[in-house]
């Protein structure tokens, strides 16, 4: 009963993980005979500074998008936990950016962040402050499309900190309170580093999530303005599908790869250390 | 009192912050192209042109069907597919079972991107390019799903199966008479985000797809609004509905079952 199960592991999943790895030393352009490349493709991606802009580009990205994420899941599902009137309606408005198509979210937040017409200028202008070019200014568009894919997603971690803000034991909440500790105190030594599984959990899935990031500079600004919002996935595909690269696009794909591998895992040793403190 | 009126006050402001701009995007898309930029959200000249411009320049009903199509057939293939190989990975022996649970952990730790161009050469390979097949096929099974219901089917008492076969029902019998109707709550959960990631996908129709008549609604949606064909904001944003209002129905009605699904499924995959 499970045979076709393990046939279409071998050819969808198998497969294309062992032919990711053969087309890291292939030339091809899908139309003439794929030839051998040796080295040239790793020794392209090395120097390719088109790449590690995308990279760098993505550390940009992350670097807002993570502590923003966790900052503002945290203060949502706080807010959450308490006893309230109408709680499942104050979820279900926090989750609904998260069923909607990314192609979506893109296409309405470019015009909410256009220059002149466009609804959060707007906004500014009616309480005092000057217009952003959020998305043609390079310095604003990276962090731009941030606070967008944080809106996005933060639904879907204030699901994953209320999970958490249930195990935290009823004894030790009243403990901590008789012994007379502050709202701060109480969530600085008992909230937070009870709830540090779920923030590792939101650190690598923001952190996984922002590798992938796609259709958010396809649509939004085509990689500009000066590359600043190109990332990764987009450069894999327009060498795939612009180019024709085949080789180089799956060289892409496995340093990627490799590199979410190495990211998550260095974060990880990170955060374990900070707790060992 | 005041500290639960700023607590009211501040989750009133957050809701807002996440549905005014899908109520902004449903009312521009019924304003005249002179009033796009107003914040007001009833438009002063109500129109439909936005919708008739959109329906006329791109193929929009038929990427409505073919996403549907696409998106159910694959719910369909990974409920049917996912339970028959979850039975036989949790409640039957064969030689390979351990490899093959082995197996379906690890494909969740590989990222798309690493396959994501050797299943294209693939494709192209197999002259799938602009076929529904190739939107179809690649997602005929699903690891996270296969793995939900298999810790479901795990808890099901065995004594129910050796009924069963003393009854001489065969196995798909078993599973589809007796574990689906007690794993309807995991089966919806599949179902929800299976449909979800299915009728959202847009990078892989974008590979595979040139032809728009077989083009998926998101697919679509963004050509048409990058390849100008909207020409206006309005025009754009109503392209955009056809792709919400499904889903926002759907979610009005079932939201307890999307968050539970789509929330479940992001922490193991």
């Amino acid at each position: 009963m499970a045979a076709p199960y393990a046939v279409y592991l071998l050819v969808i999943s198998a497969y294309p993980i062992v032919f990711a790895l053969v087309l890291v030393f292939l030339r091809w352009d899908l139309v003439t005979a794929p030839s051998f490349a040796g080295f040239d493709n790793l020794r392209m991606l090395a120097n390719d500074g088109r790449f590690w802009r995308a990279v760098a580009n993505t550390f940009v990205f992350l670097s807002i998008h993570v502590p923003l994420q966790i900052v503002t899941a945290l203060g949502l599902a706080l807010a959450l936990n308490r006893k309230l009137a109408g709680r499942g309606f104050w979820r279900a408005a926090f989750f609904l950016p998260v069923v909607i198509s990314g192609a979506v979210v893109a296409i309405l937040w470019s015009n909410l962040y256009a220059t002149d017409v466009g609804l959060i200028n707007k906004l500014l202008v009616k309480i005092g402050i000057a217009p952003v070019s959020w998305l043609t200014d390079p310095n604003t568009a990276m962090p731009a499309i941030a606070v967008m894919v944080t809106w996005k997603n933060v639904g879907f971690y204030v699901i994953i900190y209320l999970a958490g803000l249930q195990y935290i034991p009823r004894s030790c909440q009243e403990a901590i309170e008789i012994e007379g500790a502050s709202a701060w105190q109480r969530f600085r030594y008992l909230t937070l580093p009870s709830l540090l599984p779920q923030t590792i959990l939101v650190v690598t899935l923001s952190t996984i999530n922002g590798f992938q990031l796609f259709i958010e500079p396809y649509v939004m600004t085509g990689g500009g303005p000066l590359r600043r919002t190109y990332s990764v996935v987009l450069y894999l595909y327009t060498n795939a599908f612009a180019y024709q690269k085949m080789g180089y696009a799956a060289t892409i794909g496995v340093a990627l790869a490799l590199i979410i591998g190495a990211v998550v895992f260095i974060q990880r040793r990170v955060i374990g250390k900070a707790e060992a403190l | 009192m005041l500290r639960r009126i700023g607590l009211y006050a501040g989750l009133a402001l957050a809701a807002l912050t996440f549905i005014y701009p899908f109520l902004w995007m449903a009312s521009s898309t019924f304003k005249p192209r002179e009033e796009f930029g107003s914040l007001a959200l009833i438009p002063a000249h109500f129109t439909l042109d936005n919708y008739r411009t959109m329906w006329a320049r791109a193929p929009f009903g038929r990427a409505l069907l073919n996403s549907t199509m696409v998106a159910t057939t694959i719910t369909l293939a990974v409920l049917v597919f996912g339970s028959i190989t979850a039975y036989a990975m949790a409640r039957l022996t064969f030689r390979g079972r351990p490899v093959l649970n082995a197996a379906t952990l690890a494909v969740l730790l590989v990222p798309g991107q690493l396959t994501l161009i050797p299943l294209y050469t693939l494709i192209v390979q197999l002259g799938w390019i602009d076929t529904y097949t190739a939107l179809i096929v690649p997602y005929l099974f699903n690891a996270t799903a296969i793995l939900m219901l298999r810790q479901f089917f795990l808890q099901i008492p065995q004594s129910l199966i050796d009924a069963a076969r003393m009854d001489g029902m065969s196995e798909m019998r078993i599973l589809f008479t007796i574990f689906w109707p007690l794993s309807k709550p995991v089966l919806s959960i599949v179902a929800i985000f299976t449909f979800m990631g299915s009728w959202n996908e847009v990078l892989w129709p974008l590979l595979v797809v040139r032809d728009q008549q077989l083009m998926t609604l998101p697919q679509l949606l963004t050509v048409f609004a990058l390849g100008g064909g909207a020409g206006s904001v309005g025009v754009s944003l109503a392209s955009a509905m056809v792709l919400v209002i499904p889903v926002v129905v759907a979610y009005a009605f079932l939201q307890r079952n999307f968050i539970e699904s789509m929330a479940g499924a992001g922490i193991k995959g």
